[in-house]
C-alpha cells in the first residue's frame, strides 16, 4: 500500500516536471516570414482614418462636438430615454454585455463595438450601410431601439438653442419647420403607419428639407465616431520588441503560452485568412458556420445586407451623399454571389475584453467556447462554412485564447469624448 | 583665407562623392522597378491567342485595399487589341472562394490597355485572377497567378 503511494507520487512529479518542462520551454524565435506577418498586425502599422468623401463635415471638429452632444442625448428617442450610449456603453467598449441589443424592444443582433469603425467600408454584421452617417440614422428610427421619427429629431435640432447654432454654422441656415401644418408633430416614412400616412401627406419638397437636416445629424454623428480609436495594446508592445529584435523585452512583456497562441494564430489556426491587419478584420462577410439565435432561422447575413445597401437611398452613389460617384468605388463594385449566404462581417479581435457575448446575436459567451468552435468547423445551418476543423488540442486552445487576452486595450480617444458632454468635470 | 577655401573645396568633393555614392545604388534600384512596373510579366493565353499583363495601382499589391489594375492585351505577335470585352473573376482555389468585389473593366484607354476597377483583395495567400477576353468573335481566357 505504502509502496503504491510512493510510485503514485513519484508518476505524478514526474509527469508535472514533464509537463512544466514543455509548458516553460523556449519558444523558438521567430522567423522572417513569421516577422512580417507579425508586422502585419502591429497597430503601429495602422493608417490614419480614411477620408469618408460622403460625408463633408467628417473631420471637422465642431461637428464632433455636437455629434458626441447627439451620441449621448435621450431627447434622440420616441420615449425620451434611449440614446446611442445606452447599448454602445463607452464603459464596455461601446457595447452592453447583452445577447441583442435592448432599448425599447429588442434589436435583431448583438450590439458590436463602435471603436474602428471608420476603417470599415461597411457597417452592421450584414454591412447593409456603406458609411457611418448613413449607418447612424438607422437605430433613430428602428421601433425596437431609438423609436423615434426624423420629423421630431428635426424640431430637436431647430428648437434646442446649441443644436440650431452649431448645425447652421455647419451647413447654413435651416429652413423653418414652425408651421405644423406643413410640418406635423411626428412624420418618417416606415414601419409606423400613422408617421407613415403624415410623411406622405407632405410635399416632396418639404420631405426634402426634412431629409436634409436628418441626414446631416447622421454625419454629425460620425463625425464624433470617426475619433473612436483603438489604442496599442501589450500585444502591440510585444511586436515592437520583436521588431526591435529586443530579446528581454519580448520575455517581460509576453509568456510563452501568450507566444505560442500567437504562433499559432497567424500559423496553424489560421485565424489571419479573416482577422488581419492591423484591426485584426479584413472586414469581409464570411459564414463560420455560427448556430443561429435558439428558436430562430439562421441569418441570411451579406447576401441581404448586400441587397439592402444597393437599394438604399441614403448610401454613398445617393444624392445625399457628398461624395462624386468615382469616389463610392466599394458600392460600386459591390459583390453579390451564393458565398453571401449566411455571411457576416469579421469583427475586430481588439475590444474582446468586456465585449462578451460574442458573435452576431450573441450566441457565445466565453472565448473558449469560441475557440472550441473553429476548432471543430461544424457544417453551417445555412450556406457554407468556409473554415475547416482545426485538429488543435487542448493546451493549444488555452494557448490561443491567452494570446487573444494580450489584445485588450482602452480606446485611444482621450476620456473627454468617452463621456457624455455635460457631465465632464 | 587660403585655408577657408581649401576646406570648402575639400568639403565640395566629399558633398559629390557622397552624392555619388549614395544616388548611384539608388538609381539602379529606380530603374529596376521601372523595368518591374512597365514590362512586368505577361501570361499568354489557354488558346495561344493573346498575352496579357497589368500594373497595378498599388505596388505592391497590400490586402483590404480597393484599387484598379490596368491591364494590357496584345495578340500573341505583340499587336495592341482594342475594343475587347473584359470579364476580370477570380478567387483563392486554397479556400474555395471569389474575390470580395466584381472589378470590372470600365474604359479603353488605347493601345490595348483597360482600367480594371474595383480590385480588392481581403486575405494573404495565393489568388488567382481570370480574365476572359471576347473580341471579334473569338473568346479566350488568361490565368494571372498572383502572391499576396
Ligand atoms: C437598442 C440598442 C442600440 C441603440 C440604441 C443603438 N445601437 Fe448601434 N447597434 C446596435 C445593434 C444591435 C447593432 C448591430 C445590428 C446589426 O448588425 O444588424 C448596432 C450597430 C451599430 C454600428 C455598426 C458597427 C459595426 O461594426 O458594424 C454602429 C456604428 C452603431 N450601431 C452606432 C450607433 C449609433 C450612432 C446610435 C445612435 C444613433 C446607435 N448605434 C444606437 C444596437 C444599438
Ligand atoms: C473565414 C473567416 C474567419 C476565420 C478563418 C476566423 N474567423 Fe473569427 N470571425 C469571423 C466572422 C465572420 C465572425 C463573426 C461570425 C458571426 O457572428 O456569425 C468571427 C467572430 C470571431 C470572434 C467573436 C468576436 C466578436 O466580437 O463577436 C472571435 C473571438 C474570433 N472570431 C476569433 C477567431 C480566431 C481565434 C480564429 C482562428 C482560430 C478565427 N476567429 C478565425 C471570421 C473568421
Amino acid at each position: 500500500m505504502r509502496r503504491s503511494g510512493v510510485i503514485l507520487a513519484i508518476t505524478a512529479i514526474v509527469l508535472f516536471g514533464a509537463w512544466w518542462f514543455y509548458e516553460s520551454r523556449d519558444p523558438v524565435p521567430w522567423s522572417d516570414i513569421e516577422i512580417d506577418k507579425l508586422r502585419s498586425l502591429w497597430i503601429g502599422g495602422l493608417p490614419p482614418v480614411p477620408p469618408d468623401p460622403s460625408n463633408r463635415v467628417a473631420d471637422d471638429r465642431r461637428a464632433a462636438e455636437l455629434g458626441h452632444k447627439l451620441f449621448f442625448d435621450p431627447r434622440l428617442s420616441g420615449n425620451g430615454n434611449v440614446s446611442c450610449a445606452v447599448c454602445h456603453q463607452p464603459a464596455r467598449r461601446f457595447t452592453d454585455g447583452l445577447p441583442k441589443g435592448r432599448a425599447i424592444g429588442l434589436s435583431k443582433r448583438n450590439t458590436p463595438s463602435i471603436v474602428g469603425t471608420a476603417y470599415s467600408p461597411w457597417l452592421f454584421w450584414d454591412g447593409r450601410k456603406d458609411s457611418q452617417w448613413s449607418q447612424a440614422l438607422e437605430p433613430l428610427e428602428n421601433p425596437a431601439e431609438h423609436g423615434g421619427n426624423r420629423m421630431q429629431y428635426v424640431r430637436l435640432i431647430a428648437c434646442d438653442p446649441e443644436y440650431r447654432a452649431g448645425y447652421e454654422a455647419l451647413f447654413g441656415t435651416l429652413p423653418d419647420f414652425s408651421d405644423y401644418s406643413r410640418f406635423p408633430e411626428a412624420a418618417a416614412p416606415g414601419v409606423n403607419p400613422e408617421w407613415n400616412a403624415a410623411w406622405q401627406l407632405m410635399s416632396s419638397e418639404d420631405q426634402e428639407r426634412i431629409n436634409e437636416v436628418f441626414i446631416n445629424i447622421g454625419k454629425m454623428i460620425a463625425a464624433y465616431e470617426r475619433l473612436l480609436l483603438p489604442a496599442p495594446s501589450r500585444f502591440d508592445a510585444y511586436i515592437e520588441a520583436v521588431l526591435d529584435g529586443d530579446d528581454i523585452a519580448q520575455q517581460m512583456i509576453f509568456n510563452d503560452a501568450e507566444i505560442r497562441g500567437l504562433r499559432l494564430f497567424i500559423n496553424d489556426a489560421r485565424c489571419t485568412e479573416c482577422h488581419n491587419g492591423p484591426l485584426f478584420t479584413n472586414n469581409e462577410f464570411h459564414n463560420t458556420g455560427i448556430l443561429s439565435y435558439p428558436g430562430e432561422v439562421p441569418d441570411r447575413g451579406r447576401s441581404n445586407g448586400m441587397r439592402k445597401v444597393l437599394g438604399d437611398p441614403f448610401n454613398c452613389l445617393g444624392h445625399y451623399s457628398d461624395a462624386a460617384e468615382r469616389r463610392c468605388a466599394e458600392l460600386s463594385f459591390v459583390r453579390t454571389g451564393i458565398e453571401l449566404v449566411g455571411a457576416m462581417r469579421t469583427p475586430s479581435l481588439r475590444n474582446l475584453e468586456d465585449t462578451s457575448p460574442y458573435m452576431h446575436k450573441g450566441q457565445m459567451i466565453s472565448l473558449a467556447e469560441i475557440l472550441d468552435h473553429y476548432n471543430r468547423a461544424p457544417p453551417a445551418m445555412i450556406g457554407h462554412n468556409e473554415s475547416s476543423p482545426l485538429g488543435l488540442s487542448r493546451s493549444e486552445l488555452r494557448q490561443l485564447e491567452a494570446f487573444l487576452e494580450t489584445l485588450a486595450a482602452p480606446p485611444a480617444t482621450t476620456t473627454q469624448w468617452l463621456a457624455p458632454p455635460d457631465s465632464a468635470n | 583665407m587660403v585655408n577657408y577655401l581649401k576646406k570648402n573645396k575639400f568639403h565640395a568633393s566629399t558633398l559629390w562623392t557622397t552624392a555619388l555614392f549614395l544616388l548611384l545604388p539608388l538609381s539602379i534600384i529606380a530603374a529596376e522597378s521601372g523595368i518591374e512596373a512597365t514590362q512586368g510579366k505577361s501570361w499568354k493565353s489557354a488558346a495561344g491567342k493573346f498575352r496579357v499583363s497589368y500594373s497595378s495601382e498599388l505596388e505592391p499589391i497590400i490586402i483590404n485595399q480597393i484599387h484598379h489594375w490596368i491591364l494590357h492585351l496584345e495578340t500573341i505577335d505583340g499587336e495592341p487589341v482594342p475594343d475587347a470585352e473584359i470579364i476580370v473573376t477570380g478567387g483563392m482555389p486554397a479556400h474555395n472562394h471569389g474575390l470580395p468585389t466584381s472589378p470590372r473593366s470600365t474604359q479603353y484607354l488605347g493601345n490595348g490597355d483597360y482600367q480594371i476597377e474595383g480590385m480588392r483583395f481581403h486575405m494573404a495567400g495565393y489568388w488567382e485572377i481570370t480574365v476572359t477576353i471576347n473580341t471579334g468573335g473569338v473568346s479566350d481566357m488568361v490565368l494571372i497567378p498572383l502572391e499576396l
